[in-house]
């Protein structure tokens, strides 16, 4: 296969595929290798997790979860970075990846048991190929280089992508990170979601220099794209990920997006961006620009617009009543059973305490 | 049997483990060629080729946090922190993710962090520290420190076949402490002290570097006409209560000692624990013998810091004399 990143187009500052109107910047069709079945399914894959992000949102100001960080104005980057990988490829999330995960096949309801409170994390990452939310920033990088460099050692192909904010580039684990995966070789993908904002602060107060061109300095290449173009993610993305498992080691992609909500559901953008900059954004809309294109290429009529619409509607419904029907675990089990391997003495005798003073009144 | 010092029994136990298991890992600064800067991985290298004994980027952080995802994937990570002043930038990756992996993903951590520490050595600054109470102090982690040649095979090879993550803490004073026996010795279970000496009027509870400085003091005290009895804890955590109420409620005194500074170090949570599950039996207060309240002091005044056997046999002769 043509490598994939050559629909990605040179001269441009940032890269796209599609223009902003829908229109297109080159053509993807034969080099991404995706049938006209999966370019309809990134655009069903972005759909759902918007509706689910909603209603995950609705849910938080409904009581019913602690605490919600939407992906709103990102699911061109959740959608088309995992769906270029091969589903044994491993993903390093931070904690806003709730999309990717779902395009991983994680139940969206016990994903979000981790912001009803309940765990602090559910899924098995073996299972998924997908590892827990990293919530300290940019500490989940050098986990994903260690992991690529024992796909390496091991021969066994697998590419791992991790991704993470602008913000996550000030830190010193993503710097000693990528350091390792260069020295190293290892089949990372660095994929940056620049959203511009990490919490309050602004991009020209987290670096002074331009995110893709970090990784010269560490000897692999980086490239800027058009983060809210789902086919520049998917050609990026594919295209490093090619380069990986041909032992040419790691890329970092600096995916120019925006996060149009709020950081998480206790903060108030409102406080340090204006609406005049959402409202431009909200012009490069991953979804709206992608489903022009569809359309005009003949993939996708209103018929299949609205019925993808439902089965979102209807994804959205079940992850709200399975995720309120989920039982509370038991404390004890809840607390104590995953700190150890092998407890010992003391530490049972603490659980058997701890659960005793449960059942005790009093 | 022979005379071996506790430095070829780490590197010993280190080539039996990569022996044993080809998914064991070591890395860290200077381990490859070099063998370390105190020599521990000494033709590791050689032996086992660069895929598995290698050096990396000098950066503790990353050094932890890679040892996290090779883990993930299946290996067990021997990662080598060069001295204990070095392993702060590795403290958020040790304590938000290597303790608390498992706990979040129910996948375990099969990682042993080894770390030479303490004082002793005539060192410049943060080469003689003992942070072992951080660590001691995170659920999730196992925390143990070897007193001799034996126990440091032992642990070694405990520490890096167990499924949870293990800071081993080396006594680097009492690297070339001899002991005659045979290698491989025997397994050391983590979570088990052990009785160093028998004794019968103070129970002195010391682990690490501190444990040789107990037997010193109890040689002395014996030609006094006093027996100590010195256990040596081996592992902090979990930490084996037992064996030291057991001691306790024989002697019905007990001194704790250690080279970290004495407030809010390991010894206090030995003194609690002594005091509350025996206190009916003591006959005097559980004392402490560690290092002063100061950030460990230039080469030339660490005798006067660090705890002696004089230092150890005061707080004896105050607890035989107490009431």
């Amino acid at each position: 296969m043509a490598d994939s990143a050559q629909v990605v187009r040179e001269q441009d500052p940032v890269r796209s595929v599609l223009r902003a109107d829908g229109s297109l910047a080159g053509d993807p069709r034969r080099a991404l290798g995706l049938t006209p079945e999966g370019f309809v399914d990134l655009y069903r894959k972005m759909v759902s997790i918007r509706r689910a992000d909603q209603e995950a949102l609705n849910l938080q100001r409904q009581g019913e979860l602690g605490l919600w960080g939407q992906f709103l104005g990102q699911e061109a980057a959740h959608v088309g970075a995992t769906m270029a990988l091969e589903p044994t490829d491993w993903i390093f999330p931070s904690y806003r990846e709730f999309g990717m995960a779902m395009c991983r096949g994680i139940d969206p309801a016990t994903m979000l048991t981790v912001f009803r409170g309940l765990t602090h994390g559910a899924w098995d990452p073996r299972k998924f190929h997908f590892a827990p939310l990293a919530i300290p920033v940019a500490t989940q990088v050098p986990h994903a280089v260690g992991f690529a460099m024992g796909s390496r050692l091991e021969g066994s192909g697998e590419v791992v992508l991790v991704t993470f904010g602008d913000g996550a580039t000030s830190a010193g684990d993503w710097h000693e990170a990528m350091n390792f995966a260069g020295v190293f070789k290892a089949p990372v993908i660095f994929l940056c979601q620049n959203n511009y904002w990490a919490i309050s602060v602004p991009l020209p107060r987290q670096t002074a220099g331009r995110i893709a061109d970090r990784a010269a300095g560490y000897g692999f290449p980086g490239i800027r794209i058009d983060g809210n173009d789902v086919l520049a993610v998917f050609a990026a993305t594919r295209a490093a990920a090619e380069r990986a498992r041909r032992g040419d080691g790691p890329y970092l992609i600096e995916a120019q997006t925006y996060r149009m909500g709020a950081h998480t559901s206790s903060d108030d953008p409102t406080r340090y961006r204006t609406a005049a900059e959402l409202e431009a954004w909200s012009s490069k809309d991953p979804i709206a620009r992608y489903e022009r294109w569809l359309r005009a290429e003949g993939l996708l009529d209103q018929a299949g617009v609205d019925g993808i619409g439902k089965e979102a509607e209807s994804t959205a419904e079940k992850m709200r009543t399975r995720l309120r029907e989920a039982p509370a675990p038991d404390p004890g089990k809840a607390m104590f059973d995953r700190v150890y391997s092998r407890p010992s003495p003391g530490f049972q005798q603490e659980r058997e305490e701890f659960e005793s003073s449960l059942e005790s009144p009093g | 049997m022979s005379s071996v010092t506790m430095a070829k029994a780490i590197n010993t136990s280190l080539r039996d483990a990569l022996r044993k298991n080809p998914k064991t890992l070591i890395f860290g600064e200077d381990v490859g060629p070099l063998g370390g800067v105190f020599r521990i991985t000494d033709g590791l290298q050689k032996e086992f080729g660069e895929d598995r004994v290698f050096d990396t980027p000098l950066a503790e952080s990353a050094i932890i946090g890679i040892s996290v995802g090779l883990a993930l994937k299946g290996f067990r990570p021997v990662p080598e922190i060069q001295f204990d002043g070095f392993i702060y930038p590795a403290f958020d990756q040790i304590v938000s993710h290597v303790a608390k992996y498992r706990n979040r993903s129910g996948v375990p951590l099969p990682i042993t962090i080894r770390v030479p520490f303490g004082g002793n050595i005539g060192a410049v600054e943060h080469h003689s520290e003992s942070p072992e109470a951080y660590f001691a102090h995170t659920a999730g982690l196992k925390v143990v420190t070897p007193a001799t040649p034996g126990d440091a095979y032992g642990l070694l090879q405990s520490a890096i076949e167990d499924d949870d993550p293990v800071v081993f803490f080396e006594p680097k004073s009492r690297y070339y402490l001899k002991e005659e026996i045979d290698l491989p010795s025997a397994a050391v279970p983590i979570g088990k002290a052990k009785i160093s000496r028998e004794g019968s009027q103070v129970s002195v509870i010391a682990y690490g570097p501190t444990v040789e400085t107990a037997l010193q003091a109890a040689r002395s005290a014996e030609q006094e006409g006093i027996s100590l009895e010195v256990i040596d804890l081996r592992s902090l955590s979990p930490l084996d209560t037992e064996t030291v109420l057991a001691s306790v409620r024989k002697t019905h005194r007990a001194v704790v000692v250690h080279e970290a500074p004495v407030f809010g170090g390991f010894g206090a949570e030995i003194a609690a624990r002594i005091s509350h599950d025996a206190f009916d039996v003591l006959e005097a207060p559980v004392a402490r013998v560690a290092g002063l309240n100061i950030p460990y002091p230039p080469a030339r005044f660490e005798k006067l810091y660090l705890p002696d056997a004089d230092r150890i046999l005061q707080a004896v002769d105050a607890a035989l004399a107490y009431g």
